[in-house]
């Protein structure tokens, strides 16, 4: 159960004003080409502002892009549709359900469950991850960690092909995110979907992805794709290898060279206003 | 000592993690129930006996401000006569009319201002105007237009209640985390879906500020309409009161216009408090 996602030659852009109130464009994305292969886990890092979340956006289909075309399984995306979940940063629960509940209402909108069948598969998808005694508690009963549990659970229930996940981990704090990386991982290689991931931080995208994908800045694009695939063995310390040290610094370099160029283009513009 | 409130919301509980480890859930810090009870006792009793010694010892003419034992006398002789149960009735039959009225016309009316920008644009203009303008000084329309009788009555209610609820359900719908509308998108939910299942419950505590209001809003508005005109009704009833010179069931039927608010507020807050149980 996984899709191939291919992008080609997307192009996004804004409506924006300038400071002065001027309409004008921003190129989110420009002529951007990506293929994610099926059951992989794809990380996407790149600096703040680079325009990784919109490409998730329109994988996810909720919005469409300006130009180019995106195929999840072949098939051209123009919506939403349950063949792919989506997992954001903020954990997007109804408070006034409990994380039982949480996950029935995902299920309540792919229809041909019954009410009992529901239950049961939220049950499954509660044990999943790790979550089955808090079956009953509301989200603000729950802490960050486990409220993005239920969101996960909650994305994985309806078996999408694909699962896009928008720095679900980012506003966690450092042990829990290494626990629920290593949850994902198991997760991942339970279920076979494809996942997009996304993330501005390095050991994460090393530790979690097959492939990374690092984006440069304004406009963004696809600057390289860099093969990890670490080995996870059982009680293996990934982050002590050498290898993981060898690809994080390879994902740095490149990372770092997009930041000077960056920096010496405002250093030159500051220079030409001097002038 | 310390203030209650502080103390309160810093006492030591164990932390959400915490609690996942032990596999426990925090039970929240219960004053004890009597004791809150007992004291709210207190005031009322100050008060009683208050109304019930100043016009005896003269502090305050009790001709026009009876002790409150007479009041109750003549409040037990209503009761008996059956005349209260008449006037109360009728009250009570226009304000809730009117009310349940006032909310089946205003939160789908408030979803669609807050959902259609086109709808917005055009109905804001005209119900700012009316929402400026006081109920009962629009009285004498609803009774020109719509007579003396029962109609006039509830529409006034209805004007009055309306308002509350409609600025409350727009404010509500508008205000629903962007987040939870993407996710209902994600999950391909229709517009009439997500509105049941996502909107809807999460703007009802604010949709549900505007419903108290507008409860106080029956009763309040309910009681100058009848004082004007009307042949029967609590307002009524305390307007002839007064004209007779009838001071004892005059206070009588005050008091029970304010049970009949107190009523209301109760058990609008009690209806609120069941439906928002999944709230911290």
């Amino acid at each position: 159960m996984s899709s191939t996602i291919e992008l080609t030659g997307v192009r996004q852009v804004f409506q924006v004003r300038d400071k002065g109130g001027r309409p004008q464009e921003f190129v989110a994305l420009e002529s951007l080409d990506l293929t994610v292969r099926a059951g992989e886990l794809f990380v996407l890092v790149g600096p703040s502002g680079c325009g990784k979340s919109t490409v998730l956006d329109l994988i996810s289909g909720l919005n469409r892009p300006a130009g180019g075309s995106i195929r999840v399984g072949g098939q051209e995306v123009t919506e939403p549709g349950l063949d792919r979940g989506f997992v954001f940063q903020q954990y997007t629960l109804l408070p006034w359900r409990t994380a039982q509940g949480n996950i029935e209402f995902a299920l309540e909108a792919t229809g041909g469950l019954t009410r009992r069948e529901r239950r049961e598969r939220a049950r499954t998808y509660l044990e999943l991850v790790g979550l089955t005694e808090f079956a009953d508690r509301y989200p603000h009963e729950l802490s960050g960690g486990m409220k993005q549990r239920v969101a996960i659970a909650r994305s994985l229930s309806y078996e999408p092909e694909v699962l896009l996940m928008d720095e679900p981990y980012g506003a966690l704090d450092a042990q829990t995110r290494e626990r629920l990386q290593q949850e994902l991982l198991a997760i991942w290689r339970r279920t076979g979907t494809t996942i997009v991931f996304i993330t501005h931080d390095i050991d994460e995208a090393v530790f979690l992805g097959q492939r990374v994908g690092v984006m440069s800045n304004r406009p963004g694009r696809l600057k390289a794709i860099v093969d990890v695939a670490l080995d996870h063995g059982a009680n293996r310390d990934v982050r002590s290898t050498e290898e993981f040290a060898r690809h994080r610094h390879h994902v740095w370099s490149l990372l770092r060279s997009d930041l000077q160029a960056a920096d010496s283009e405002t250093t030159a513009g500051e220079v030409g206003r001097v002038a | 000592m310390l203030p209650d409130l502080l103390l309160e919301r810093t006492a030591a509980a164990p932390n959400i993690r915490q609690q996942e480890a032990a596999g426990v859930k925090a039970s929240p810090r219960v004053g004890s129930r009597t004791r809150t009870l007992l004291r709210g006792l207190v005031g009322v009793i100050l008060l009683a006996g208050i109304w019930e010694v100043a016009p005896r010892v003269g502090l305050v003419n009790d001709y026009f401000v009876p002790p409150l034992s007479q009041v109750l006398q003549a409040w037990w002789h209503l009761v008996q006569t059956g005349e209260l149960a008449r006037h109360v009735r009728a009250s009570v039959v226009r304000s809730a009319s009117g009310f349940f009225l006032a909310i089946v016309i205003a939160v789908p009316l408030g979803g669609a201002i807050a959902w259609y920008r086109s709808v917005r644009e055009v109905l804001t203009p005209p119900l700012e105007l009316f929402r400026n303008t006081a109920a009962l000084a629009l009285l004498p329309v609803f009774v020109l237009t719509l007579g003396i009788g029962e109609t006039s009555k509830i529409a006034i209610v209805t004007y009055a209640c309306f308002f509350p609820v409609l600025l409350n359900t727009i404010s509500g719908v508008s205000n629903v985390d962007p987040q939870l509308l993407r996710s209902a998108r994600v999950l391909g939910l229709s517009p009439v879906t997500t509105f049941r299942k996502v909107v809807f419950p999460a703007a009802l505590p604010t949709i549900f500020t505007g419903i108290r209001i507008a409860g106080a809003a029956a009763v309040l508005v309910l009681i100058a309409a009848e004082m004007i005109g009307a042949t029967a009704g609590l307002g009524y009833y305390i307007n002839y009161a007064q004209n007779n010179y009838l001071i004892a069931p005059m206070y009588a039927a005050i008091l029970t216009t304010a049970a009949l608010g107190l009523g209301v507020n109760y058990g609008l807050v009690a209806l609120e408090r069941r439906l928002s149980r999944w709230r911290a």
